[in-house]
């Protein structure tokens, strides 16, 4: 078994080398691809089913002994971690394959790239080796990032190029801060390490605060919003699930081993991330695209991760790590139901927007579940979440965080009626003319104002009698997220006992630390 | 302290050029930010806190750690695949886009851009999308192999004022 931890790194990135040489054949990528998405969350299914009692499965890769080698460790929070992005990545690949995304040749080669360094982020418990990580799955984003999407998206892809790398930057230099002060960078022999001394505890910090910037905190968010809506919509919700979640989990894992959950910083913690969610979801609540509004999101979401930092307990913890769970997908979904949207009427903006609802109703209703679970209505995940998150703070005498995670919620509320009220209900949008501009969504339409063209008659000839309407091939993946939404919210039992594993995984990580140095 | 020196000197020259509007000197920027955080991982080095793993010929003071330079190593090849992307980027008409105005990807061609002073005083009109969007959307798309030819000519078409020409009598809705 432990052999085949670092297959979530090789595995992807072979058959990314494989696609390339298969370039010619559409389908063979497909095939290829979406088969290693697949294998994917098998093998994360399978990490689970054998951490979920608080295992620690570790492999000191080409056999070196512990301390020397460059060990992959996974617990059940990796292994959480790692089936939830597989199968994001498959969603959103198929969905991808539906806007044909994958028209470009080295689409799918990317993806595999990307979420190859992504799950070898979550695996491995080295410092340097985590930079790299992040570095193969930043590489492949950049340039999915500034391929596909329209005209602005080199300004953008700019924006997200410069930034990142910066942050990649101080990130090495802290890594190498650590092993200057530590004299180590394997996690596991650098457990409790800054809390012994100040100087380490300060190298610790610089790598705190690049991975951060990676998460989009305030002050260091607004790379974010400014750079994800502009590529094409199905890169937007492969993106939105992948990047920042390493900085996240990377600060879950960082701050619970290298500083054992240091008390006299939580204060500090608390006024950041309580920041983040109030600044995020008022940024928002100002923006008038559909995928400018979800990604401001993002950096208020990831407030309400992280707060379980704040509090270090099991239970925020928990709430933590359900949180974070269950917002990879809902995030995911309503980005693909927007991005169905968007990708058949050719804008994002709700002023040019309106009428989904009757036009690809089985549509509203996907978007209008995730919306529902991402501002914390019942039966869906995220009032599992943010009920169990709002317990957390109440037990830890943190009334005025839960007051405000209530609050941030009703803003989040606002913000995707704003979002439904625009782009779903009403009657149609004025310049419907727009998508026949849009290449794809009109290409195959038939003019059937001409009495004269023969066009309808055409045998095999593809009629769209109502160009708005999105295709079932769209509507799906984000109604899979959805439904897994729905269910994770009924039987939040199961993921929330795994949450709490973890949990306890990080406020007591000898288990992990050991099997690391071993 | 020399090591220090020349990272705090490598840094500030780095940030200055990151400061910068044109892609290219960003693209120096890094080069030297990544050099500094390169000494910063050779100086982290020191054989005084381990022994050596494999043959212990030799003493250890006269070895040098070779863990930084394994990262030293990896980080250079790193920022060089990234800084050919950064130049084929400049190349290919990222230096003339301006870094978005405002957060909405369809409210580029109406909303007004900042101007692309600095590096790039051409008049293209591919460049521009709204003097793209007078043309018409057949005007030719800017970024030969960065991006898809004809999603870029639609792109340029802003939502905001639709073209006036010759409709092709395919609205339906």
């Amino acid at each position: 078994m432990n052999d085949w931890l670092p297959a979530v790194l090789w595995l992807p990135l072979l058959v990314a080398a494989a696609t390339v040489a298969a370039r010619r054949s559409t389908t063979a990528q497909r095939v290829l691809a979406l088969g290693t998405h697949g294998a994917v969350v098998v093998l994360g299914v399978t990490l689970v089913v054998a951490t979920r009692d608080g295992a620690v499965l570790v492999e000191q890769v080409a056999g070196w002994p512990g301390g020397v080698s460059i060990p992959f460790a996974v617990d059940v929070f990796a292994a959480l971690m790692i089936t939830v992005t597989s199968l994001l990545v498959l969603v959103t690949s198929t969905f991808a394959v539906g806007t044909r995304d994958d028209d470009d040749p080295y689409f799918h080669a990317l993806v595999l790239v990307l979420s190859g360094g992504v799950y070898g982020a979550f695996a491995t418990a080295d410092l340097f080796n985590l930079f790299v990580m992040i570095e193969v799955a930043l590489v492949p984003s950049y340039v999915l990032l500034t391929r596909s999407g329209r005209l602005p998206q080199l300004g953008a892809g700019r924006v997200y190029l410069t930034v990142n790398l910066l942050v990649s930057t101080i990130l090495l230099s802290g890594v190498g801060l650590v092993y200057a002060t530590a004299g180590t960078v394997n996690l596991g022999e650098l457990a409790g390490a800054a809390q012994g001394s100040v100087a380490v505890a300060l190298a610790g910090g610089v790598v705190l605060v690049a991975l951060g910037a990676k998460a989009a905190l305030v002050p260091v968010h607004s790379w974010l919003p400014r750079s994800y809506p502009f590529a094409s919509v199905a890169v937007t919700a492969l993106l939105s699930g992948l990047l920042t979640k390493i900085g996240v989990y990377w600060i879950f894992r960082l701050y619970a081993v290298m500083f054992g959950g240091d008390e006299r910083l939580h204060t500090a913690w608390l006024w950041v991330l309580g920041a983040t969610m109030v600044v995020g979801v008022l940024g928002a609540l100002g923006e008038s695209g559909m995928r400018a509004i979800l990604s401001f999101h993002m950096t208020s979401q990831v407030g309400y991760i992280l707060l379980g930092i704040g509090f270090f307990g099991p239970l925020g913890l928990a709430a933590g790590i359900f949180y974070l769970l269950h917002h990879i997908i809902v995030k995911a979904a309503l980005f693909l139901a927007c991005g169905a949207i968007e990708h058949r009427a050719g804008t994002g903006r709700l002023s040019e927007l309106g009428g989904a609802a009757r036009h690809s109703p089985w549509l509203a209703l996907v978007f209008l579940g995730s919306a529902l679970s991402l501002v914390g209505i019942p039966p869906f995940s995220g009032f599992v979440a943010k009920l169990t998150l709002i317990r957390a703070a109440v037990l830890e005498t943190e009334y005025v965080v839960a007051g405000l995670a209530v609050v941030v919620s009703l803003f989040t509320l606002l913000s995707m009626l704003k979002i439904w009220n625009g782009a779903f209900w009403g009657g149609d949008p004025e310049p419907a003319r727009e998508a026949a501009l849009v290449p794809g969504a009109a290409e195959n339409l038939p003019d059937v104002t001409d009495p004269t063209s023969d066009v309808l008659r055409r045998r095999g000839a593809d009629v769209v009698p109502d160009p708005l309407r999105v295709p079932w091939r769209l509507v799906l993946p984000g109604a899979a997220l959805t439904l897994l939404s729905l269910s994770i919210g009924l039987g939040a039992d199961v993921l929330l006992g795994l949450a709490q594993t973890a949990a306890d995984g990080l406020v007591d990580p000898s288990r992990y630390v050991e099997a690391v140095t071993r | 302290m020399s090591t220090a020196v020349l990272v705090a000197l490598l840094v500030a020259a780095g940030v200055y050029l990151l400061l910068q509007r044109g892609l290219v000197r960003v693209t120096f920027g890094f080069v030297l930010l990544g050099h500094a955080a390169n000494v910063l991982l050779l100086g982290a080095g020191g054989m005084d806190r381990r022994d050596p793993p494999l043959l212990a010929d030799g003493s250890s003071a006269q070895a040098a750690d070779p863990l930084p330079q394994a990262f030293a190593l990896t980080a250079i090849v790193i920022a060089f695949g990234i800084t050919v992307y950064l130049l084929a980027l400049a190349g290919n008409g990222g230096e003339r886009d301006a870094p978005p105005s405002d957060a909405e990807p369809s409210a580029s061609g109406g909303a007004p851009r900042t101007g692309t002073p600095g590096g790039a005083p051409d008049g293209d009109p591919a460049g521009d999308p709204s003097a793209g969007a007078v043309a018409g959307p057949m005007t030719v798309p800017v970024a030969g192999p960065v991006g898809d030819p004809s999603a870029d000519a639609v792109g340029t078409t802003p939502t905001g004022a639709a073209p006036t020409g010759p409709t092709t009598g395919r609205e339906h809705a």
